[in-house]
């Protein structure tokens, strides 16, 4: 039993960290940058789904799109104020810019929303429960590595079969050249942060009912969804999404068999362990550049 | 125009200004000093999870320095001014805070807030800087019994060792629990619990401590650690923490659909546990020094009536966020006046005497007979608390 309910939560938090990393591997895929503050866009996503459907009152699809829209604008805004000013200058300098724009947004998040965290009212979700063998499961248990798992598969999909995924990883292989073949390289990088964006905030908007919402809900989630994508290998939607499931399966096994004081160092030493032996990651391959 | 006109005036115009200013300062500067405020420091958390408690005593202060004010301040007509600081529940800012009110503020006292590691990182600072700090939320044990001689630290709040004594008796007697699984946060408060506990528990022969599971303030999850604690046979949990991981422990209890009673240590007021634990908030029962609802004395009539007039937010009992916050701070603050009062002088170490041979006061949540001695700095004990849990938004106490 010990097993099994640790299992139940470690596949939820694990698809969250799947999620965000994600987010980490679409706009990595297409431009070779990501936004470090993931964790922020992801804490965006709750916030704003809260204010409209809690306290405007708004009906709760219609703040959740609304959440998940302004998350994808965000990360537009993110690529154009922090990682494309610096990168065409040949800079690296998006890497703090991207953090200083997360903390940035934090901070608003604090005047706007508040200082005091708040929590979603119940909802089927979580009232709603059935029992699998003595154990009790929510239907969000359910919904959260659901939606990890299809949003893994849509990428996979678009990536490797339509012709605008095919673009997308064109971009990253040579943008001249794949803008020489029509690929609009500007719309294409736009959109990987899009994607990011809204990843992170149907990220958000998941495990909002779970916790509580405050400006700096998503910072440790954020530093967890990054050693996570780079533990699957940057470069592959399915060892990302799998290696936020086996991080977070470890650390809801390591609290339940070790207790909770091991859970942080063993499992952040799993993760050194494994990229020592692996150095690309658990399912990534080294880059080859060719010449 | 003006630069010309001022010009214009001419020399002897000026000198005579001058001349007469120079005649004005001192009169000016003389009445100044006997009006001069003095100064009361408060470090706690006005902003991040627990800004509601800072909120709370912030309430409490300024009603009995209102109170003060209007019966015309202390040692002779001097108005009491709270200087107040924002520690963000965070030790070193909390120290700096405490810092800068000692030495560029000049204050005569300060008054903590609800996190017990800010608390402890400034007991050393005001023993060395003589400077009395009184508690009025924290209460890690080691924050007054510091070992330092003389003590400058005081309380006017509950006090770990002591609540742990009555949340492990609450659960025997009240609940019939036999095996307490201890759910306590990871950081110094929860460890000064943790002993507590145990100590506790070694001089309780009803009830004896199963197991002992930590857990963090963003910790989203805590199922795998309830579970460990249900397997080792707990049948109460005892939580140490603030509203927001507090209210995570309630809901993963919840999702594993565990009806396991839970006694609480008084974290969980600081925020809006009902709003974030859900449904179950109710289920935890933990403990106050005072509660707002039912008869009150006179000086609870009083303190109703004036935070009614000054916060148009309070209606009644129920609108009374973090009461300990407000009730502590307001005792401790008409405690602190008299001190000062008695000691003729906002000199620290006179203010720290007088605070330890204080007499009798007629207080808020007691009558208080000499609340504090040499070797005793805190004000209340045990037989002062009362078991409470949540009823929708408000905090009623436990039938």
């Amino acid at each position: 039993m010990l097993l099994i309910s640790a299992l139940i939560t470690g596949l939820g938090l694990g698809s969250m960290y799947g999620l965000l990393a994600l987010g980490f591997y679409v706009t990595y895929a297409v431009s070779n940058t990501v936004n470090f503050a993931q964790g922020s866009t992801m804490m965006l996503g709750a916030v704003i789904a809260f204010t409209f459907g809690v306290t405007l009152g708004w009906p709760m699809w219609i703040a959740i799109a609304l959440a998940l829209v302004l998350c994808a604008v965000w990360g537009v805004i993110v690529e154009r104020v922090a990682v494309h000013p610096f990168v065409v200058r040949g800079s690296n300098s998006w890497l703090m810019a991207t953090v200083a724009l997360g903390i940035i947004l934090e901070n608003v998040v604090l005047f706007t929303f508040g200082k005091d965290p708040r929590g979603m009212p119940p909802s089927v979700l979580t009232t709603d429960a059935f029992y699998l063998a003595d154990i009790k499961i929510q239907p969000l248990q359910i919904v959260i590595p659901a939606t990890g798992l299809a949003i893994a598969i849509c990428l996979q999909y678009v990536s490797t079969r339509t012709k605008y995924g095919k673009a997308l990883l064109a971009v990253v292989q040579n943008a001249d050249a794949a803008r020489l073949m029509g690929i609009n390289v500007t719309v294409a990088i736009l959109a990987a942060f899009a994607l990011s964006g809204l990843f992170a905030g149907v990220a958000g908007v998941l495990i909002a009912p779970l916790f509580t919402i405050s400006a700096s809900m998503g910072t440790l989630f954020g530093i967890k969804a990054f050693a996570v994508a780079i533990l699957g290998g940057i470069t592959n939607p399915w060892g990302v999404v799998v290696a936020g499931l086996i991080y977070g399966l470890a650390e809801a096994s390591i609290t339940a068999l070790l207790g909770s004081t091991y859970t942080q160092i063993v499992t952040f030493s799993l993760v050194i362990l494994a990229l020592a032996i692996r150095p690309h990651g658990l399912f990534g391959q080294a880059a080859v550049k060719k010449v | 125009m003006k630069l010309v006109l001022s010009i214009s005036i001419g020399r002897r115009t000026a000198a005579t200004f001058v001349a007469g200013l120079a005649l004005l300062l001192p009169a000016v500067h003389g009445s100044a000093w006997a009006a001069d405020p003095i100064k009361i420091g408060q470090v706690a958390a006005l902003s991040g999870p627990s800004a509601q408690s800072g909120e709370a005593i912030t309430r409490g202060l300024q009603v009995a320095i209102d109170e003060i004010n209007a019966k015309g301040g202390l040692l002779g007509g001097r108005k009491i001014e709270l200087v107040q600081r924002d520690d963000e529940s965070n030790p070193p800012r909390g120290l700096t805070a405490a810092r800068e009110l000692i030495f560029k503020e000049k204050v005569a006292a300060l008054f903590g807030g609800l996190d017990s590691p800010v608390s402890l990182a400034i007991v050393p600072l005001a023993n060395k800087e003589k400077v009395p700090f009184i508690g009025v939320w924290a209460a890690a044990t080691p924050i007054t019994r510091n070992g330092a001689n003389p003590n400058f630290v005081f309380r006017v709040s509950a006090v770990d060792e002591f609540v742990d004594t009555r949340l492990l008796k609450h659960a025997s007697e009240k609940l019939g629990a036999k095996k307490a699984g201890l759910i306590l946060i990871n950081n110094p408060w929860g460890e000064s619990n943790e002993k507590g506990l145990k100590a506790a528990d070694a001089k309780n022969p009803n009830i004896e401590i199963v197991g002992v599971e930590k857990f963090e303030n963003n910790d989203v999850d805590l199922v795998p650690q309830l579970t460990r604690l249900k397997q080792a046979g707990a049948d109460v949990l005892i939580l140490v923490g603030n509203a927001a991981p507090g209210a995570q422990v309630m809901k993963s209890r919840e999702r594993m659909g565990w009806n396991v009673p839970v006694v609480s240590h008084w974290g969980i007021s600081g925020g809006r546990f009902p709003e974030l634990a859900g449904p179950t908030a109710g289920d935890a029962h933990f403990v106050q020094t005072y509660s707002f609802f039912g008869d009150l004395n006179p000086v609870g009539q009083r303190l109703m009536a004036a935070l009614k007039n000054k916060y148009p937010d309070i209606k009644g009992p129920e609108d009374i966020f973090s009461p300990v916050g407000t009730a502590n701070a307001y005792d401790a603050m008409h405690l602190l006046a008299k001190a000062i009062e008695k000691a003729g002088s906002t000199d620290g170490d006179a203010i720290r005497r007088s605070l330890e041979n204080l007499g009798t006061h007629e207080g808020l949540i007691k009558t208080y007979n000499n609340p504090f001695s040499k070797d005793e700095h805190d004000a209340l004990g045990p037989d002062d608390y009362v078991m409470v849990r949540y009823e929708g938004e408000r905090i009623v106490p436990v039938k």
